[in-house]
């Protein structure tokens, strides 16, 4: 086993500036060079960009490796599977907090500390990073889904947006809005292939349509109906009124598109808010609103459930310089530090009560609200019409779940971009499925 | 060569090779100008060619986010290290193959060709248990070892088409004359094969510098070289053209350098036994 | 003598692909450590029955065999440009080799994004200036478009290889015929390129070495879809074992890409290895 601990370079530093932060770190024993892994998610390049505080305040370094969603994944599940040991600190999500804790590649994280206030930490967030009660990821920020709308473009045409909407009226609206000649396209929705990418908007779909992954029996139901609808129903709206390329946009292009003033709606992470909220990253930031993402025949597991979180392998001999990390990046005061340094309404949301109670920051987002009222009933034990073996409201919470997610992300790509039809696409999806499960013993 | 060319011939051939190397040369030439555009003027419509409000806050957003500094640093020993590993195994072993004869030779060659053709990622997760247990992860000696192993089949295929062709009489002259077999190779063949060997190497080190699978998948922080410096710009939130752009000219720009100033080292070698 | 620097060699050839071979007959999930147990031939028959394999090998064929027309044809057409006297020459070679040296995760980003992007890339932009609907190239031609990418970055290597190939013709013999009054049709037919026989040769063993293992820019582009459009038999291992971290059915389909492999070496060498011979 390859162990780096070498003393670092960084001591001289922790005694040039000390009072950076407010909280008290564990131990400023050993200076330490700790490597993250992270998703160049914009809250996290936030982080990265202030991060040289807190390795003042401590004399610890830290080697950042920044790296595109999928790439990331693959990267960190590949050292952490074969306990490789090359990251002291990891980005991962609401799939594999549970799953790996339960694996034991995880360190508990449930004592950074007096002062951390985990009570402060929202329950179903906690709750989505924890197994068999222990927390074994800190969130970063956490995200449901909502639909964002064009005030602007809403009131010219004269529609009045309800308080729920349906997916019926997102059609119709995308259908009155639809003007490519002039740039903007009804609506934008994922279309890039991917279990976290194009199955995230297309999951909580399903649910509102009444359909699940799995019966009781782990058997998968991708060809039933309430598939074949809202598959049908996703197809025929994008390819109508959606951009062009559709096939290839992911949350990013579409967060694109949409900050450009290029989309009329657009179904997608509440985390986006801040972001087409700042008007120096976008050009529609006072001509934007919300409200709940729509539904259908239920309105269970309408909105999607997902947290960004920093975890520490267990292949990592650096627990307690890594864990000084973690209680500085989630902590109430990193909220404000952002909040501060960055503007309120930037400051990575989602996670702590407190920063919802902060009037800086639900004056700075008048978003604020709505996205807590989002998180607050997206509910990952109870998000669909049926009864199912599984928890998780986009995805299932199995390690089988990536492989499957991902087959199936890309035969509902290519439907949409027309190279097979719809039923084809959900019986290849439910034969590879069924082999899968067939493969990992599930089914007898 | 002989005779003079009609200059209205010579005035057509410039116009249709300019017209053809510029369109070729374009996505490099427009990557490297959208480097100097802001986010916004990236994706104007209509595209601005050359008027546009040159900056480098894309320079200063990446330089900001990365140390390019020690990717670059890391990518140069990565290459040359492997390339040199590489010749000093492939040298003896062409030499055997090409002065040596044997009747499966030809088919060793080709089955060592052959392994290049198999997918990389076949072999990531023995790799990197390997490396974990022998602590390669995450350091540039790791890639060395890898990237020759990766390109080594390459680089004896070259230098044998290239020894091949020296004249086995000289070598025997040699050796007539008391040569010991390390300094036949040393002194006798690997000065007439400089050319050859020049080229092979050139050829290496572009192709180590562009890996993209092993580099990325064996580095974390400290050994990572310019091809994880790129991947952390691939697909960010909001606008990237020009942030992207920035970091892909840095990316490239130095072996772009390399390549166009030993252009003819390169080009002199690069044969594969193919002209007589 | 021959021994020791080519067993060395081969001893490093051989021994990941003795691990591969042995964790294709186990089944191991990255996922599920502690699991791993001999399995037999299961993994090759859930790899050889998976619907993706065909279009894999299909993908994988029409990807080499449309590169290398390409790359050919462009590439003796531009041979055959750049050896005319010309102002500049030595710069307009410089501009035809340079995609040669660009990084093809580079190549790849930069296409996809600043040029077939169908709202802000180029492509788009130009035909949003004439009035034409932009085409949405990863949807609805993603192969030639991948096909087109990767031609771009090997078009100068083949021309690079013909160039110096075409410089060893001999003149006279070329003057000759040309007072005989062989056209230059006749002339590019009957003496160029056969002369140029055994550099395209080369060419086409070279870069269908690089051309069978393709997996950056399909990652980069598509990620193997829409659906299998452009998954090759490179990208199908990789989701099989980074994706579903199946690393018992990736090894076994590691294993029987390198069998396709040397049956396309074998029929290379049947095919072509003649010319290398002389």
């Amino acid at each position: 086993m390859g162990d780096y601990a070498t003393p670092s370079r960084g001591l001289f530093r922790s005694a040039a500036i000390g009072l950076v932060a407010a909280s008290a770190f564990g131990s400023l024993a050993a200076a330490e060079e700790l490597t993250i892994a992270t998703v160049n998610n914009s809250d996290m390049i936030v982080m990265q960009k202030l991060s040289p505080q807190w390795e003042a305040a401590t004399g610890h370094t830290l080697n950042w490796v920044v790296l595109e969603e999928n790439v990331l994944r693959q990267r960190v599940t590949t050292d952490i599977a074969t306990n490789g040991g090359q990251f002291d600190i990891i980005t991962i999500g609401a799939y594999e907090a549970p799953i790996w804790g339960a694996a034991g590649w995880l360190k508990q994280l449930d004592d950074l500390g007096e002062g951390y206030d985990y009570d402060d930490i929202y329950e179903s967030v906690r709750n989505g990073l924890s197994a068999n009660g222990n927390l074994y990821a800190v969130p970063f920020y956490a995200e449901s889904s909502f639909t964002f709308y064009r005030k602007d473009l809403f009131e010219a045409a004269g529609i009045e947006m309800p308080d729920q909407i349906t997916y019926a009226q997102l059609a119709e609206y995308a259908k009155k809005l639809h003007d490519p000649d002039n740039g903007v396209y009804g609506t934008c929705q994922r279309g890039k292939a991917g279990w976290g990418e194009n199955m995230a908007f297309v999951g909580p779909m399903v649910n509102t349509f009444g359909g699940r992954w799995f019966d009781m029996d782990w058997n998968p139901q991708l060809d039933t109906q309430p598939w074949k609808d809202a598959v049908n129903y996703y197809v025929d709206l994008m390819n109508s009124y959606g951009p062009p390329g559709a096939s290839s946009n992911g949350h990013n292009e579409n967060r694109a598109l949409f900050a450009d003033g290029k989309c009329a709606t657009w179904v997608d992470a509440t985390s986006a808010a801040g972001f087409i909220y700042n008007p120096n990253e976008s050009t529609v930031a006072d001509k934007t609103d919300f409200t709940a993402a729509p539904i259908n025949v239920t309105d269970k597991g309408a909105g999607w459930f997902w947290a960004w979180a920093l975890a520490i392998p267990n292949s990592s001999g650096k627990e307690a310089a890594a864990k000084s990390f973690l209680e500085w990046s989630t902590s109430k005061d990193y909220v404000k530090l952002v909040g501060e340094t960055e503007g309120w309404v930037a400051a990575p949301p989602g996670t702590r009560m407190s920063t919802y109670a902060n009037e800086m920051y639900v004056s700075a987002a008048p978003f604020a609200q709505t996205v807590e009222a989002s998180i607050l009933a997206a509910n990952p034990a109870d998000a669909t019409l049926e009864p199912v073996p599984y928890t998780g409201v986009q995805f299932v919470a199995i390690p089988e779940f990536q492989g499957i997610g991902t087959y199936v992300g890309n035969q509902i790509s290519a439907a949409l971009a027309g190279t097979i039809s719809v039923d084809e696409a959900l019986a290849n999806s439910q034969s590879f499925a069924v082999r899968e499960m067939t493969k990992a013993g599930y089914i007898k | 060569m002989a005779r003079a060319v009609p200059a209205r011939r010579k005035m057509l051939t410039t116009i249709l090779g300019w017209g053809v190397g510029l369109t070729i040369f374009f996505p490099i030439l427009w990557t490297f100008l959208t480097g100097f555009k802001t986010e916004a003027e990236a994706i104007a419509s209509p595209p601005s060619f050359l008027l546009f409000d040159w900056t480098l806050s894309a320079y200063d957003a990446v330089n900001q986010r990365t140390d390019y500094l020690k990717h670059f640093w890391n990518s140069v020993v990565i290459s040359f290290g492997s390339t040199g590993l590489g010749l000093l195994i492939a040298v003896p072993a062409a030499w055997a193959m090409a002065f040596v004869p044997a009747k499966r030779t030809k088919d060793i060659l080709m089955w060592m060709l052959s392994t290049k053709m198999l997918p990389p990622v076949g072999v990531l997760i023995p790799i990197y248990l390997i490396f974990r247990d022998a602590g390669l992860l995450d350091t540039r000696l790791g890639l060395v070892i890898v990237l020759t192993l990766i390109n080594l089949p390459i680089i004896v295929w070259m230098l044998f088409t290239y020894f091949r062709e020296i004249p086995v009489d000289i070598l025997e002259a040699a050796r007539m004359d008391g040569a010991e077999l390390r300094s036949e190779i040393l002194f006798v063949l690997v000065p007439m094969a400089v050319p050859g060997i020049a080229s092979t190497l050139l050829l290496n080190v572009i192709l180590a510098w562009n890996e993209a699978f092993w580099t990325l998948n064996l580095t974390a922080a400290k050994a990572a070289p310019l091809t994880a410096f790129i991947a952390s710009f691939s697909s960010p939130e909001g606008l990237f053209y020009a942030k992207l752009s920035a970091a892909s000219t840095m990316a490239i720009a130095p072996i772009l350098i390399v390549g166009w100033f030993s252009q003819k080292q390169l080009v002199r070698g690069l044969t594969f036994g193919a002209v007589k | 003598m021959i021994s020791p620097a080519v067993a060395l060699l081969l001893c490093w050839m051989l021994v990941p692909l003795g691990l591969t071979l042995y964790f294709s007959f186990l089944r191991y999930n990255l996922l599920m450590p502690g699991m791993e147990q001999w399995t037999g031939w299961t993994n090759y028959y859930f790899f050889l029955t998976d619907p993706s394999f065909w279009d894999a090998i299909r993908n994988t064929l029409t990807l080499v065999i449309g590169v290398l027309i390409i790359t050919i044809i462009g590439g003796v057409l531009l041979a055959l440009l750049l050896d005319q006297e010309m102002w500049g020459r030595n710069i307009v070679r410089l501009l035809v080799i340079a995609p040669f040296f660009v990084m093809p995760t580079v190549s790849a980003l930069v296409w996809k994004n600043m040029f077939m992007n169908p709202v802000n890339g180029l492509f788009a932009q130009l035909s949003g200036l004439l009035g034409l609907e932009p085409f949405d190239f990863f949807a609805h031609a993603p192969l030639s478009s991948i096909i087109a990418i990767v031609s771009w970055q090997w078009l100068p290597f083949a021309t690079l290889i013909l160039l110096t190939a075409l410089q060893s013709l001999d003149r006279e013999q070329l003057e000759a015929s040309e007072m005989d009054g062989a056209g230059s049709i006749n002339r590019l037919l009957f003496i160029v390129l056969p002369h140029l026989a055994r550099a395209i040769t080369v060419v086409i063993l070279i870069q269908t070495i690089f051309l069978l293992s393709i997996f950056a820019e399909i990652l980069v582009t598509t990620n193997g879809g829409p659906g299998t459009a452009t998954t090759n038999l490179t990208f199908l291992v990789y989701a099989q074992s980074l994706l579903q971290f199946d690393v018992g059915g990736g090894s076994a389909g590691g294993v029987i890409a390198i069998v396709l492999a040397n049956i396309v070496a074998i029929f290379l060498m049947r095919m072509i290895g003649r010319n290398l011979d002389a």
